[in-house]
């Protein structure tokens, strides 16, 4: 009796936790087996559940915007915005306005890059910088890629500064991090299109607003950064900071900033890569540029003009990751005492002796200045010829891969999805959520959801949901052995490590090349792209959790006669789970984001209505859109959170 | 201001860390001790501290980690506010000093040594120096020439346009001392400078700085958890426990006379013989008739072990600084000393 009655008295107690999970888990299945038989209200959700957001966010929207002059506001920054991006754009391309210096040879860039990359990491990123450059250029993209750069030269500073700014004021106020927080969570988990169509309404298109939109897209990643590396600065040196009688202006400015210097980087890092990723997407808006080509080629159909957009694309990204991450890393070195003026700033004399050089020869030779159509390269026959044949010999399995997964995979799964009554679906979650946080991530799990079938989208979400979940599994069944493959010696996972940083330079639009090539355009292509781009997390987190295990640990199996199989299932992946679980977390989130943008090569869900909203430039159905897309991210980030945290602490490791 | 006030003058200080600290300490029942307070969820870092520091003199804080040393120097600088009680510095009280004079304080008074260093890593050691001197706006070319001359003070000439990710711990150590230095503070702290160093270098460090307090002599509160380090520096040693300082004196008092179990077990393990001085040992003449040379009071037991065990006079006279015959030692309580007490 008295057992009973603490029990009851403790309702957090371990062992209540599993039995209302699985009381949940019951009721769930009745609700889904009992279909038939239940009211409509429990199958779809009901007229009285769907709530009009999308008008309110209307009516806010168009409020802030006329009512309030907001838009008078957007337009003027908008318009400062663009005259600093004419300025790139004359010096870069050589579009007519003020400074009318430009074109810049391309030649000079190129050296300029060049020198760039030696003077953070030496030669071998310096050939490479170098290179891609001269690729740009001898492939006639020279005018795409540089309509892309000007937008990315202009809106990476923005956004570091804005997230310096921001990052500093959520340092310092406990009661602004409170509010920025929450915002900064929805915001990194929103899918790209959900910001383009307010800044559609509020800018335009173009130029102008696919800075607007890369800069609103990047600044996320820099608050966070920035907040981080204030809080870690030691403790001693704000101290010793404090002690020299520094005033706090002097002691953020000449102590605390420079010493979180390598987080700051690291988001500079950050928001440079997103800024990419931004601005090759931002070709839905009206961006010129190199993203708008792909779009187009790709749209056409055109494999090999495309891949050649999509190798450009893949060499900026990597060289300008490359060269970020390098300066991150990059510390000082003092100089031989006595070094004179020459040899300090020798790097600086050698550039500007050769882009002194580089600009007389391009008037001399003016193919160094630019280089036209005509002259231009192209491997677009022959690389159309290889995957002609590529695909050809591949066809056979392609299409039966492709008639089986639809046909007995996809199908099948879809209207599996579309079949269970919406309240079964909730009441599964509040489940999980049970079973894995108890009460409170129950509640989570419902509210999220809840949210998603007040929003009148609970159809097109199942899809996308169904879409992520198959193709994470696919993404798990590939990713985790080749994970465990890669962690087996140290030179390995180096390797494997260096191919996934790489993979993730990439922007999301890269990945869908190969599957429109092999699948055309269709789910399964949405699908293969979702696995390959979600694939590359979990390759790289399994790694970083099987190598992250300690050493005694691994000895200790070593010196009880354990087999390697058994070292690995007992003891590296107990201890690693907490770390993979990371890896499915952000996994997740990288196949939500993928299925959405693939939306625009034909799907029927959440993304599909993105486009629609898009082109409609309608706000509120957008956000809706959007925030629907969001809460999933959510609710498993939320999970999966919880989980690892729970583990971590109960295996010591936190 | 009196050259005999002391410099700094701690008054019944308390810090406590917990939810409302401050109405917490107003109802504290004063006799509560360490554990009473842990369990009402406060963690008493200083409790109910006196101390007074005088001018040139160099108290240690010996204790163990989380025994609220660091803690007590940070309230001393006011890098930590206190709870309770009052701190003087200079003759002022500390605690309700404006921004703007705790920051003149601190640029022109006070120098402070971290365990860790607390070097800027982005700059080099001349501007990681002269740092201090920047904040107060001296121009480069006056910090620059005083930075160099105290680079040269701690051994670093040559070093000044290196990182200090480029220099070992040792040299690291340098360069803060130095920065402490630059400004020619009046009250130095050192919170644990040399507990971050490998044993061989520690000594160095430690012959380094008597060599420099020799020649600057300065008022100094050096923190350690390290007894011999206490024993071999301090003119004083406070030692904390559970934030209270349990004992505070001479060291060969200490020595002697442990006031608590705690400070006893400390200095279990001591050869007090090294540390006792003649001095400590010599009583009050009392008309007694001295025979014989006196022997230095300002040797330790140990220095004077020889004549100890081969003198046969049972008491002997000890000399003061100027060789005037300070008291009389009794030889057999020495002898105790060096070998130990009699079984």
């Amino acid at each position: 009796m008295t057992v009973a009655a603490t029990n009851a008295s403790a309702p957090m107690r371990p062992q209540s936790r599993p039995r209302m999970a699985q009381f949940l888990f019951a009721a769930a299945l009745c609700l889904a087996v009992a279909k038939l038989a239940l009211p409509d209200g429990l199958v779809r959700p009901p007229d009285w559940l769907v709530w009009p957001f999308a008008d309110w966010f209307n009516a806010v929207f168009s409020f802030i915007r006329d009512d309030l002059g907001l838009i008078h506001v957007t337009r003027a920054f908008a318009d400062g915005l663009e005259s600093v991006l004419d300025v790139t754009a004359n010096l870069l391309y050589g579009k007519n306005r003020w400074p009318r210096l430009g074109p810049i040879p391309w030649s000079v860039i190129a050296i300029t890059a060049a020198m760039i990359g030696y003077a953070i990491n030496g030669w071998r990123l310096a050939a490479f910088a170098g290179l891609t450059f001269v690729w740009i250029a001898a492939m006639g993209q020279w005018q795409w890629a540089m309509e892309t750069l000007s937008v990315i030269i202009v809106a990476a500073p923005v956004s570091v500064f804005l997230g310096l700014l921001l990052g500093t004021m959520g340092w310092k106020s406990a009661r602004f991090r409170l509010v920025l927080n929450p915002l900064l969570n929805v915001a990194q988990s929103l899918p790209h299109f959900a910001y383009m169509i307010p800044v559609v309404v509020f800018i335009g298109v173009g130029a102008k607003a696919g800075a607007i939109v890369t800069i609103i897209f990047s600044v996320p990643p820099m608050i966070r950064m920035t907040m981080l590396g204030l809080q870690k600065v030691p403790s001693e040196v704000v101290e010793a900071g404090h002690m020299a009688g520094a005033t706090r202006w002097q002691l953020l400015r000449h102590v605390r900033l420079p010493t979180a210097r390598t987080e700051l980087l690291v988001g500079v890092n950050q928001v440079i890569m997103q800024c990419l990723a931004m601005v090759v997407l931002a070709s839905f808006i009206g961006m010129p540029g190199l993203g708008q080509k792909l779009l187009q080629l790709l749209q056409a159909l055109k494999i090999g003009r495309s891949i050649e957009i999509g190798i450009t694309i893949v060499l900026l990204a990597i060289m300008l990751d490359r060269c970020s991450k390098a300066w991150a890393v990059k510390q000082p070195v003092h100089l031989e005492k006595g070094t004179s003026w020459l040899m300090r700033h020798k790097l600086l004399v050698i550039w500007a002796a050769l882009v002194a050089v580089f600009w007389a020869l391009s008037l001399v030779f003016p193919i160094l200045h630019e280089i036209g159509r005509r002259d231009a390269l192209s491997l677009a026959a022959p690389l159309d010829a290889i995957m002609d044949w590529i695909i050809g010999t591949l066809d056979p399995v392609t299409q039966w891969l492709r008639w089986f997964l639809i046909v007995w995979v996809l199908i099948p799964l879809r209207d599996g999805m579309l079949w269970l009554p919406f309240s079964a679906v909730l009441v599964f979650l509040m489940a999980v959520g049970w079973a894995i946080g108890g009460k409170r991530s129950a509640l989570v799990c419902l509210g999220y959801f809840g949210l998603i079938a007040m929003s009148g989208w609970w159809d097109r979400a199942m899809i996308t949901v169904y879409t992520v979940t198959f193709a994470v599994f696919i993404a798990t069944l590939i990713g985790f052995p080749l994970g465990i493959w890669g962690s087996r010696s140290k030179a390995r996972a180096q390797a494997v490590l260096l191919v996934c940083d790489t993979l993730q330079t990439f922007p999301s639009f890269i990945y869908l090349i190969p599957v429109i090539m092999l699948f055309g355009v269709n789910d399964v292509a949405v699908v293969g792209a979702v696995v390959l781009f979600a694939a590359v997390p979990l390759v790289r987190y399994t790694i970083e959790g099987l190598r992250g295990v300690p050493e005694a640990q691994i000895e200790a199996a070593d010196m009880s006669g354990a087999t390697r199989r058994q070292t690995l299932w007992s003891v590296r992946l107990p201890l690693a789970l907490p770390t993979i679980m990371v890896g499915v977390n952000q996994s997740v989130m990288f196949s939500l984001f993928m299925v959405i943008i693939a939306a625009f090569i034909g799907t029927q869900d959440l993304g599909q209505e993105m486009q629609r909203a898009l082109s409609s430039s309608d706000v509120g159905k957008g956000l809706v859109l959007g925030l629907a897309v969001s809460f999933m991210g959510l609710m498993v980030d939320h999970l999966i959170t919880v989980w690892a945290n729970r583990r971590r602490r109960a295996l010591g490791l936190s | 201001m009196s050259p005999s006030q002391p410099v700094i003058s701690c008054r019944n200080v308390w810090k406590l860390f917990g939810p409302r600290p401050e109405s917490y300490l107003a109802g504290l029942d004063p006799a509560a001790g360490f554990d009473a307070i842990r369990a009402d969820g406060y963690v008493p870092a200083v409790r109910d501290v006196s101390l007074d520091i005088a001018r040139g003199e160099m108290l240690v804080i010996m204790g163990l980690s989380g025994s609220g040393k660091s803690t007590l120097v940070r309230c001393m600088s006011r890098l930590i506010e206190i709870t309770g009680g009052e701190i003087d510095v200079d003759g002022r009280v500390i605690g309700a000093l404006s921004e703007r004079e705790l920051i003149d304080l601190r640029r022109n008074k006070m120098g402070m040594v971290f365990q860790n260093f607390g070097l800027l890593p982005h700059r080099t050691v001349l501007d990681n120096v002269a740092f201090p001197l920047e904040m107060r706006g001296q121009d480069i070319h006056a910090r620059r020439a005083r930075a160099l001359e105290v680079i040269e003070l701690v051994g670093l000439a040559g070093r000044e346009d290196y990182f200090p990710r480029e220099l070992s711990g040792g040299q690291q150590q340098r360069v803060g001392i130095a920065r402490s230095l630059a400004i020619e503070p009046d009250i130095w702290f050192l919170d644990e400078p040399f507990s971050a160093l490998d044993p061989l270098i520690r000594r160095e460090m430690q012959d380094e700085f008597l060599r420099l307090q020799a020649m600057l002599g300065k008022t100094i509160v050096f923190i350690t958890h390290d007894f011999d380090e206490a024993l071999r520096l301090a003119d004083r040693i406070a030692i904390m426990k559970d934030g209270a300082v349990e004992q505070c004196d001479r060291p060969d008092r200490i020595v002697m006379n442990p006031a608590t179990d705690y400070v006893a077990k400390f200095i279990e393990d001591v050869e007090k013989a090294r540390v006792v001085h003649a001095r400590a040992l010599a009583q009050p003449v009392d008309g007694q008739t001295l025979t014989g040379a006196p022997v230095d009071g300002s040797k330790t037991i140990s220095q004077l072990a020889r004549l100890l065990v081969n003198d046969d006079r049972a008491i002997l006279p000890v000399s003061g600084p100027d060789g005037r015959v300070i008291g009389a030692m009794d030889r057999q309580q020495a002898l105790d000393v060096l070998l130990g007490a009699a079984q």
